[in-house]
């Protein structure tokens, strides 16, 4: 089994694992603030990370290529409020267009 | 069908639609990370976790192991774990019925219920179904094309598919950062990833961030 494998089926069982003890532990345990701080902060620092990482490196070496460019129209269109699918078309179209332009 | 009912049913039926257009992109995304539709899809049936998901592909297409790979995925599935914490009380299920309901307690069928909590507990189960299935329904079946399409491209990078996935964090990303805390570690959380990637091995810089937000949490 390769790494591709065995990432699709470990993240599938702890996936629904998570969800499934979430449905039978007691409400009162989240009631605590700071649980929920952590909550709300985890996939903040996450997703972050993972823009971070996929635009600006390769294996792990640091570099600035066409992506940049695509990340860069995609934070435009946030800031103008645009819908996801449009967030991310915009990024396709323009990286696209750089890496086979030049 | 009663008026509460309609308007629960057009809250649930437009998120699902929207939502799940996006598994274009993940299909796509995967596919050009290395994935086969295949696994795809399967990640899409049985993982059933936009970023999640997306996180699998994102550490593997960029060099990690399938350990730091599931372990960024399994983080983030955290939060649906605690969303189900939340809904349990309010839907009522045993057995069969709560690994169902389990399956799809996810980001947008916790926000619809949690929406219609002003007209009622039934809504907000209609909510939280109707949501959970649409979102289900439309997810995989937008990540089979999705997944087909990007198979047939050839060379990602020459359609952009490169940057539709770090584009796709941002856009999850996004709605989250509401105050000035969150937004400073969005942003020390890019600086440390990015430090650190030279440094320790692919995968890894991204999970350590995790422990950045505990700390954040811990002090609040």
């Amino acid at each position: 089994m390769n790494a591709f494998w065995v990432a699709t089926i470990g993240t599938s069982v702890i996936a629904f694992s998570l969800k499934y003890t979430g449905h039978n532990v007691p409400e009162k345990i989240f009631s605590h603030s700071k649980v929920q701080a952590i909550n709300a902060l985890i996939p903040i620092a996450l997703l972050s990370a993972l823009v971070a990482v996929q635009t600006f490196t390769e294996k792990s070496k640091l570099m600035v290529d066409h992506r940049l460019a695509g990340v860069g129209v995609a934070l435009i269109a946030l800031f103008l409020k645009a819908p996801f699918p449009v967030v991310v078309i915009s990024a396709a179209v323009s990286s696209a267009a750089i890496y086979n332009w030049f | 069908m009663s008026r509460i009912e309609s308007t629960t049913f057009r809250d649930s039926l437009s998120v699902s639609f929207t939502v799940g257009a996006y598994g274009t992109a993940f299909g796509a995304a995967a596919v050009a990370n290395g994935f086969s539709v295949l696994q795809a899809c399967l990640l899409s049936l049985l993982t059933f976790s936009g970023a999640s998901q997306f996180a699998v592909i994102g550490v593997l297409g960029a060099g990690g192991s399938a350990l730091s790979a599931i372990a960024t995925a399994s983080l983030l599935g955290v939060r649906n774990g605690l969303y189900g914490v939340i809904m349990a009380p309010r839907l009522k299920v045993k057995g069969f019925k709560r690994i169902i309901a389990a399956q799809v307690t996810i980001d947008e069928s916790t926000a619809v219920a949690l929406g219609q909590e002003v007209r009622g507990e039934k809504a907000m189960r209609q909510g939280f179904w109707l949501t959970g299935f649409g979102v289900f329904f439309f997810w995989n079946l937008f990540t089979v094309a999705g997944a087909l399409g990007a198979q047939a491209m050839g060379d990602i990078r020459a359609w952009g598919l490169d940057s539709a996935v770090p584009a796709a964090f941002l856009g999850l990303v996004w709605p989250r950062l509401v105050t000035n805390r969150d937004r400073t570690l969005a942003v020390g959380c890019v600086v440390f990833a990015l430090a650190m990637t030279p440094i320790v091995p692919a995968g890894l810089p991204i999970i350590a961030t995790a422990f950045i937000a505990i700390a954040v949490g811990l002090r609040s």
